[in-house]
């Protein structure tokens, strides 16, 4: 008789891994996949707010104002971004996703008041026209740059990296490379796309200061330039940025999704959000450069408790990626026969790389796309983002703030040893800050 | 003609005057003296202008260009002509890296030798190099021509997509996926189009052609070596 309990699974080989080790066996190429991080990694879960009590007062729910206006680019932009919520819509290029996501996200954010972002590709006619606050990609490959849309633009990210793969370009495999994107890209259609890694005429941060200043030139001082960066050396990558000369500093969290890139980039590249954020936030104070170099993080935000919680630790904005495509119905449980085509289930889809997307959101098919209607989807986004901002203006009440930026680290402990120590925040219920040589 | 000295006045005050250009300006003609190795040089400029710049410049000099003219009597740092996407831009001495970089369309010229990654992630420019380029030039060049009169370091057209070189001297060695190409008649002429174009004088038929193999278009185990 067959005795199930004498079966004992390998923690070094469980399920996944041997299923990845054969598929390798079969493919003999890395794996690539869209979507972020699945392993765990410490996060803003881990800290909890201390709310008020006897020694704080809160305010009132209703009663009592909780600003969430954010101006980013204070520093040297002739026309800052003013911003009515600290949650931006992060890049994602046309090409990755649909022209239909792509409208969606732009009317939620208007209608919010706050930015979206470009990506890889250009600028599209479309996003251009339901985005109020664009701000436009530099990217490394420089797909579709255009000096026209770069004085389109309400600010310039310029991108060294980004989380889900610091140190490397985007791909978009020749599945989504129609005839719109390689035309917006000056590339054939249907090859495997991999953009580069490095910008082509600039290397390193002195060459990246004579960069910022020339596209402060060209757009005569008026837009915020950005520098986004995948969160690896996150001090010193925040203090060259500054350095350079950038109005705002992007870290994004190795939590941050992408279309496409190889499995082992998005798990074994990076640092979480979290210990970004603080690391971002002590470099700028060094300098004496915090809240005036703004810093926008983001990596895995969901909740407008892990808005508050970026806030409170020192970041003067988040920006959502992945949380605002789930907004869209990624990964609904729709259309479920077109996940199984896949090998996938809803809420374990990753597969924005075939361009098949179930729900129309990555994706360039007619026939996919038309499941998202744009201002349906819109509605979901802005109802997201409603919920992100009434919940962070809940937490910062509650720690008797008329300002989400009020809140502070002092506000927060954190309920695992790991993330005490990379937050910088007393374990709960105790004085100590792991590596902080206190008690 | 306006003439502006940049040991008095400063790029931002050059740049700001050639960008307020209205369209059908009589102001047509420019003359730069003193750069003295400025970056950001005549940058952005979209008005069909005609900038002379007496001296050696820095960085991103006549960055992405439209339209205008602009001739450099001396030589350029990095990125000159960077993301160009019309109208012509000349430098008569050297250029350091990354000549012509991005750039979408209309022409560059180096009369005389280029650094490192000329031509890099081109997509439809053409840029004409009376002499020599160095290593990695037309790294990834998406769309376009280059024509380099001297010699090609090493790793030329590595990663090429569908943009052409052409070369007289001796190239080093071919990036992955490079590779030579007939000549054809039609070559020669595209080659002797574009060396008149620049005022450079040399002859067509000494050429070279070296374009993508198409072997890294799509990803094939076969080919892992070259990624």
């Amino acid at each position: 008789m067959f005795d199930e309990r004498k079966l004992r699974g390998s923690s070094t080989f469980p399920p996944h891994v041997i299923a990845e080790i054969q598929r390798a066996a079969d493919e003999g190429l890395y794996y690539i996949r869209g979507a972020g991080a699945k392993r765990r990694v410490p996060t803003f879960d881990d800290l909890v707010f201390l709310g008020a009590s006897v020694s704080r007062y809160p305010l009132e729910g209703y009663r009592e104002t909780c600003d969430t206006t954010v101006t980013i680019g204070t520093r040297y932009a002739k026309k800052p971004v003013e911003l009515k919520i600290p949650i931006t819509i992060a890049g994602m290029s046309f090409g990755a996703l649909g022209a239909n996501a792509k409208e969606a996200l732009g009317l939620a954010a208007s209608e919010m008041g706050t930015s979206t972002t470009t990506g890889d590709g250009g600028m599209t006619d479309e996003e251009r026209r339901s985005s109020k606050t664009l701000v436009y990609q530099y990217l490394p490959s420089r797909y579709g740059m255009q000096p026209d849309q770069l004085r389109k633009a309400d600010a310039i990210e310029v991108v060294v990296g980004q989380g889900a793969k610091p140190g490397g370009g985007g791909m978009l495999l020749g599945q989504k490379i129609t005839e719109r994107v390689a035309e917006m890209r000056t590339l054939p259609v249907g090859i495997d796309q991999r953009s580069a890694c490095r910008h082509p005429d600039w290397t390193g941060p002195d060459d990246l200061e004579i960069k910022i200043r020339e596209l402060r030139e060209i757009t005569d001082w008026q837009v915020p330039i950005y520098v986004k960066c995948g969160a690896t050396r996150t001090s010193f990558d925040v203090m060259l940025a500054v350095k350079a000369g950038a109005d705002a500093v992007v870290v994004d969290g190795m939590q941050g999704g992408t279309a496409a890139t190889q499995n082992v980039f998005i798990e074994d590249v990076g640092i979480p959000t979290l210990p970004a954020v603080r690391l971002a936030v002590d470099a700028l104070q060094e300098l004496d450069m915090h809240r005036k170099v703004q810093l926008i993080v983001s990596g895995g935000i969901r909740t407008g408790a892990d808005v508050a919680k970026a806030l409170a630790l020192g970041a003067d904005a988040v920006s959502i990626g992945m949380a605002a495509l789930m907004a869209l119905n990624c990964n609904a449980p729709l259309y479920e026969e077109d996940y199984e085509a896949l090998g996938t289930r809803p809420g374990f889809c990753h597969h924005c790389q075939t361009g098949k997307c179930p729900v129309g959101v990555t994706t360039q098919e007619p026939e996919l796309e038309a499941r998202l209607e744009p201002k349906a989807a819109a509605r979901r986004v802005r109802n997201y983002l409603t919920s992100l901002t009434l919940e962070c203006q809940t937490l910062a009440r509650a720690c008797g703030k008329s300002h989400v930026h009020n809140l502070e680290p002092e506000d927060l402990v954190a309920m695992t040893v790991e993330a005490a120590a990379m937050a910088r925040v007393p374990l709960a219920g105790t004085k100590w800050i792991p590596g902080s040589g206190g008690a | 003609m306006p003439k502006v000295d940049l040991s008095t006045d400063t790029v931002r005050d050059l740049n700001q005057r050639l960008h307020d250009l209205e369209p059908g300006t009589t102001e047509t003609d420019w003359r730069v003296i003193n750069p003295m190795g400025a970056h950001a040089v005549a940058v952005g400029l979209e008005a069909s202008v005609h900038v002379e710049i007496d001296g050696h410049v820095g960085y991103y000099c006549a960055g992405m260009n439209k339209e205008a003219t602009v001739v450099v009597h001396g030589n350029v740092g990095t990125g000159f002509g960077e993301n160009i996407m019309s109208g012509t831009v000349i430098c008569h001495g050297n250029a350091s890296q990354s000549a012509g970089a991005t750039g979408h369309g209309g022409l560059v010229v180096v009369k005389g030798d280029t650094s490192a990654r000329c031509g890099i992630s081109m997509k439809g420019v053409d840029i004409v190099v009376g002499g020599s380029v160095g290593h990695m030039s037309a790294f990834m060049a998406q769309a376009g021509h280059l024509v380099v009169c001297g010699d090609a370091g090493a790793d030329l057209g590595d990663s090429i997509y569908e943009a052409t070189i052409y070369v007289r001297g001796d190239v080093e060695s071919l990036g992955s996926d490079c590779v030579e190409k007939e000549m054809t008649p039609e070559h020669v002429a595209k080659v002797r189009e574009l060396l008149q174009r620049a005022g450079i004088e040399a002859d067509a038929s000494q050429f070279r052609r070296y374009g993508s193999a198409r072997k890294l278009y799509n990803f094939n185990i076969d080919h892992a070596a070259n990624y």
